[in-house]
């Protein structure tokens, strides 16, 4: 299953790329292969924004406007102002 | 002093553990990979909403098998699910689990939050001496755990190398014996009808109690007359109101999230909407609701009931395994104009039929 498409704020420059992998280790999406020693897109759009890859990549290569894709976090956020979280007040989400 | 020792230990044991490993910084607890009754229905009710909130193990180092310095160590949430999944997977292996201080709260979502985290996995390894009951250097984690763990602040700190291990549980036993290797599969998050299935309490639940929370309002004004509110005109002009509220409720937090994959388009909103609208027309068919006699409340059916379910499916996206923060943040910017414009004139549409009602007009 995918969802949106052209939404991600995904970004990756594989100049700074050094090839130590971990961005494939850690992406659940299958976002990033190894490619000739360096990492590569393979589709943006399974992209879901978790930020696993950008936390773990040492060289400085991923970035990505992180954060939850939960409907309720984000209109909770809207209305108090800060980050969108999972701090739901009714529970309806994670646990 | 020994015999007493263990006597306490006994004592306060809890129920899933089956006696202690003694390391160098004292007995820990060993760790059953059988589930027993109370297990089960923990599950049932954590996944019905019961009680997720404070559903806990003890932070803190246990032990499977008969685990020696050169055993694996498993890092995994406090949240008792996740704990339980962890060790019945482990069945059969000697190792150790490093259980961190998650709130109560699974690996993904807390990682997302931050409890299972650089921070908590440092406090947790020095907090267990882990350096002096293994003798290499390495731990395991889930994958999904990598959202909040920086494995490299993990090494500066602690000289303990990280792993991301695979998605689920139930892999780790392929995942020891092809090397600490992941296939593809493993590495993946996946949605299946059954996962979405086991969500839908959890959808279900909360939007219920809104809807009970609302629906006297409806009865309300669908009963009120100029002379009072009258009993009748509730059954006759209300239930049939709410009946399709229950629909809406159905279509969003039900069906929309079990049918997810085979339901036309990407959009949530759009999902939940084209599934409103084809239960509440198959509603409106089969049960004749306001005998078709009315204009102005079938309008306000077809306005309102869909937009409902379409709403309501969007709050699935908090749960899915897929959905990233952008396309969310797209779809609300769009969809919250359109629920309170169609909340607006259903709410204006009403009002004309009641004064239609009471001959003003």
């Amino acid at each position: 299953m995918k969802y949106l498409a052209h939404v991600t704020t995904l970004k990756y420059d594989s100049e700074k790329c050094a090839g130590c992998g971990r961005c494939v280790e850690v992406c659940p999406r299958g976002v990033f292969v190894m490619r000739d020693k360096r990492a590569a897109i393979t589709d943006r759009d399974l992209c879901m924004e978790c930020g696993a890859c950008a936390l773990n990549c040492d060289f400085g290569a991923i970035s990505v406007n992180s954060g939850v894709g939960c409907a309720a976090a984000i209109i909770n956020s809207m209305i108090t102002g800060g980050p969108p979280s999972c701090d739901c007040s009714d529970g309806s989400c994670c646990g | 002093m020994q015999m007493q020792t263990l006597k306490f230990v006994k004592k306060i044991a809890p129920p899933w553990s089956n006696g202690t490993v003694s390391t160098p910084n004292g007995p820990v607890y060993k760790v059953s990979t059988d589930w027993a009754r109370p297990d089960y229905w923990g599950m049932i009710k954590s996944r019905a909403g019961a009680f997720r909130m404070n559903y806990a193990v003890e932070p803190g180092l246990y032990a499977v098998g008969q685990p020696t310095t050169d055993s694996d160590v498993f890092v995994t949430a406090n949240y008792k699910l996740t704990f339980d999944t962890l060790r019945r997977e482990l069945k059969g292996l000697n190792a150790w689990v490093l259980v961190l201080d998650t709130k109560s709260i699974n690996v993904w979502c807390a990682a997302g939050k931050g409890t299972f985290g650089t921070d908590e996995l440092i406090n947790r390894i020095s907090l267990a001496r882990l350096d002096s009951v293994v003798a290499h250097r390495r731990v395991i984690l889930p994958q999904l755990g990598a959202v909040g763990v920086s494995a490299s602040a993990v090494l500066k700190k602690t000289g303990f190398r990280v792993s991301f291990g695979p998605v689920r549980a139930e892999d780790i036993p392929a995942y020891v014996q092809a090397g600490y290797k992941k296939t593809e599969a493993m590495s993946a998050v996946r949605f299946s009808l059954l996962d979405r299935l086991v969500l839908t309490p959890m959808e279900i639940n909360p939007a219920m109690k809104k809807f009970f929370k609302y629906s006297w309002i409806a009865l309300l004004v669908l009963g009120m007359q100029p002379w009072g509110i009258m009993f009748d005109k509730m059954l006759s002009d209300g239930l049939p109101f709410l009946l399709l509220g229950l629909v809406a409720v159905l279509a969003g937090a039900f069906l929309t999230p079990v049918l997810l994959p085979f339901i036309p388009f990407r959009s949530f909103a759009i999902k939940g909407w084209i599934v409103g609208m084809l239960t509440v027309f198959l509603a409106t068919m089969f049960a004749d609701f306001f005998a078709m006699r009315n204009h102005l409340l079938l309008a306000t059916t077809f306005l309102l009931f869909p937009a409902l379910s379409s709403y309501i499916a969007l709050q699935f996206t908090g749960s899915t395994t897929f959905t990233g923060m952008s396309g969310v943040k797209k779809e609300l910017k769009i969809g919250i104009p359109l629920y309170i414009g169609a909340a607006g004139i259903s709410l204006i549409l009403m009002v004309v039929f009641k004064l239609k009602e009471w001959g003003v007009v």
